[in-house]
């Protein structure tokens, strides 16, 4: 048995496409943590990384908070946790979250900070205020950076929220840890299959989504 | 026995022979990584058709979450430091391949003109010119690569105990000992950064040349 | 800095380095017995008792602990890098072979050793028993009148309710969910994978987040959290007796007589004394086996 013929013989089984423990089910309740995740991560990430890159302060202590939030083991937090506040959503939705703030925040910031001085300047020499500087010039320049920080952070949770399986929630990371206790690789190929593939349509979608928000002066710009 | 550093008797290990273990099963796999990288991304720059497919390779290794790579590896390798260490590795070349690209591609065309013009040869030049210029590159993504791999083992523990420091988070919850759990987190995630304030120091010994100001990303 | 990182890498290296290390893969060698054990606290616990027995014999014994599930340890003492499990002997048959109906401690004998590895084999079994049991929590007892004489096929009407959790090996088990759909018809609201009799599986009672779950008959908690064991009057979960499973001929006599004597003076009540000693007064394993050998004059 190779690896192709584990993933046919689990998508190939009726038994795994209905119920509480069927594809659907689990692919629903991944891609819920996940968005939830990733809002939340975004409601820290975004509105910290514009104030720090709008202003050009605090870039120092941005790169320690980011570099500590990147060392800290998801895993280890799960199960700690876990300990403190027992069952439930809230001891996945922080690794997920410390996971995704620094690569949001960290991008964010630098791509603010590395748009173009001179439509900066002549903006406010027109008299804008700060906030339509920082949103009509800054932002729209910045915005294909900025996307790429949320992306990086999105694939992340996807691959990281299968540990959420690991306090008995669902997910698509329930496959994964059953069929290691079960022995069953079918499981194991055809769960990490399902994360993988999210994964790229979660990559699909900030490509469509770049092309739709990203204003084509910018996109023409080329950032590559 | 419940002191900070006390393990309890199932971990086999001092707290200090587990941070050995745990650097060790994180960092070999980087090394390992960037010795096969180095090779892997001068080809993606050699032949240009190469890297696409190479990219997407490493995009879909990159989402498979480490735990299932455990499992189908532990037919193999049993439940062991090598099960844990290739899918690091792996993850480590996924990270490194584009960075090191990246970095090789960034050297500017009239460098490696005046470097053929100096009468270089293609070796010369890549040991010379390419590689050194491509140093703040690397690093980057060996920063992102060895952080990442110290903070992975830890779910080795979910493969019979090869999770080094990540094994006292089993202790932790079976025994219902949290200090053993905070002790986990909080020594993975010091190491990670001592690990990358190394990295940082060795780009400013490698690149001389660069501007001494702010430590950047 | 650097220094530290150095002596601790030194460290790992040189303990990684000796035989006896127990975090490392590969085949038991010749000279030192190789003791696993599966993923929970009792598991451990019996695997230091052994190991603590035999080193007390002068043999060399090495701890592979937290290994796992059986449907992965079974595989590493077939193969050679276990030399000596503690296993429960009707778990083991049903591993072995689903269909197996002992009505006795003998026929459960004789049916693992129809079914068992060649190079493996069984010593004595212990009176000691630790079953896997259908445990419903204070809350759901009440609701449905449930006692201690209520038996699992009383669940029969209310288990399209319940949610059950387990182990996520006991999901697909005979002694499991399957058995308990085959032998006694119940089909469950759904199933919360837990984990083995473990920190999960009290949460998830205590917080009703599942109204039935697995739970050793050993556990301590049953009795603090006044958890009911329901009846299992066709026997699903059978005989429970601690057995040590070991590869043939990897044991000397003297190692094997130490543990036909050990299990000789385990009891079911013993066993729950240590469990609580381990488990709610949060004493290390190997300490409570060291004290209970010297006491049984074992040690």
């Amino acid at each position: 048995m190779n690896v192709l013929d584990f993933a046919r013989a689990f998508f190939g089984d009726g038994a795994h496409w209905h119920g509480y423990d069927g594809i659907p089910t689990r692919f629903a309740e991944h891609i819920g943590y996940c968005l939830e995740a990733l809002a939340i991560a975004a409601a820290i990430g975004l509105p910290v990384g514009l104030l720090t890159g709008h202003t050009g302060r605090g870039g120092n202590a941005l790169a320690f908070l980011a570099t500590a939030g990147r060392a800290l083991p998801s895993f280890g937090l799960l199960v700690l946790m876990f300990i403190w506040i027992g069952l439930g959503l809230l001891p996945v939705m922080i690794p997920l979250v410390v996971l995704a703030v620094p690569p949001i925040l960290v991008t964010t910031y630098e791509a603010v900070r590395s748009v173009d001085p001179s439509p900066v300047d002549a903006a406010r020499g027109m008299g804008m205020p700060e906030t339509r500087v920082l949103f009509q010039v800054e932002v729209p320049v910045a915005l294909p950076l900025i996307l790429s920080g949320l992306r990086t952070a999105a694939v992340q949770i996807v691959s990281t929220a299968t540990i959420a399986a690991y306090v008995s929630l669902g997910g698509l990371g329930r496959y994964i840890i059953d069929g290691l206790y079960q022995k069953d690789y079918e499981k194991v190929v055809g769960g990490a299959t399902l994360v993988a593939g999210l994964a790229l349509v979660t990559l699909a979608v900030f490509w469509a989504v770049s092309r739709l928000a990203v204003s084509p002066g910018v996109r023409r710009g080329g950032r590559g | 026995m419940n002191g900070f550093f006390d393990l309890p008797s199932d971990l086999g290990q001092s707290w200090l022979g587990l941070v050995g273990l745990h650097l060790r099963e994180a960092l070999l796999p980087v090394l390992a990584g960037l010795l096969v990288s180095l090779p892997v991304a001068q080809l993606c720059v050699r032949f240009r058709w190469i890297y696409p497919p190479v990219l997407g390779i490493a995009t879909v290794l990159y989402a498979i979450p480490s735990l299932a790579f455990f499992v189908v590896l532990i037919d193999y390798f049993g439940q062991s430091e090598t099960t844990v260490m290739i899918p690091l590795a792996l993850y480590s070349l996924v990270v490194l391949v584009p960075a090191i690209v990246d970095g090789v591609r960034s050297v500017p065309p009239e460098t490696l003109a005046a470097a053929q013009a100096m009468g270089f040869g293609a070796v010369r030049r890549y040991f010379q010119v390419q590689l050194p210029l491509a140093v703040p590159a690397i690093i980057a993504g060996l920063r992102v690569a060895t952080v990442s791999s110290i903070s992975l083992v830890s779910v080795g523990m979910l493969i019979g105990n090869q999770g080094a420091l990540g094994n006292m988070l089993y202790a932790a919850q079976t025994y219902g000992r949290p200090a053993l759990a905070v002790n986990a987190v909080l020594t993975i995630g010091v190491l990670g950064m001592l690990a990358d304030a190394a990295l940082v120091l060795l780009r400013f010994l490698l690149t001389p040349w660069m501007p001494r100001k702010g430590a950047g990303r | 800095m650097v220094a530290l990182a150095a002596t601790a890498l030194l460290a790992g290296c040189s303990s990684s380095d000796k035989a006896d290390n127990p975090l490392t893969g590969g085949k038991a060698d010749g000279d030192s017995v190789v003791v696993g054990s599966n993923n929970f606290p009792e598991s451990t616990l019996l695997a230091d008792i052994y190991g603590e027995a035999l080193k007390a014999k002068g043999i060399k014994v090495t701890y592979k602990p937290n290994i796992g599930s059986r449907e992965t340890t079974y595989g590493l003492i077939k193969n050679g890098s276990l030399t000596v499990m503690p296993e429960f002997n009707g778990a083991l048959l049903a591993h072995l072979d689903k269909k197996a109906t002992p009505k006795t401690l003998e026929e459960t004998q004789d049916a693992i050793n129809a079914k068992l590895d060649s190079q493996l084999t069984l010593l004595d079994p212990a009176p000691a028993q630790s079953k896997d049991s259908v445990t419903v929590n204070a809350a759901t007892a009440g609701k449905y009148h449930l006692t201690d004489k209520s038996s699992i096929a009383d669940l029969k009407d209310i288990a399209g309710d319940l949610v059950i959790g387990g182990s996520p090996e006991f999901q697909a088990r005979q002694q499991g969910l399957e058995g308990l759909k085959s032998v006694y018809g119940l089909e469950f609201k759904s199933f919360k994978a837990l984990d083995t009799g473990g920190p999960l599986t009290l949460a998830a009672l205590k917080k009703n987040a599942v109204q039935v779950a697995d739970v050793f008959t050993t556990d301590p908690n049953i009795t603090k959290e006044k958890f009911v064991v329901l009846r299992d009057p066709k026997n699903l979960f059978g005989f429970q007796n601690v057995q040590p499973l070991v590869r043939k001929g990897a044991l000397p006599q003297k190692g094997v007589d130490a543990l036909n004597a050990v299990s000789a003076k385990l009891d079911t009540k013993t066993l729950l004394e240590l469990d609580t000693q381990v488990q709610a007064e949060k004493k290390d394993p190997l300490d409570v086996a060291r004290a209970w050998l010297k006491s049984a004059g074992l040690g």
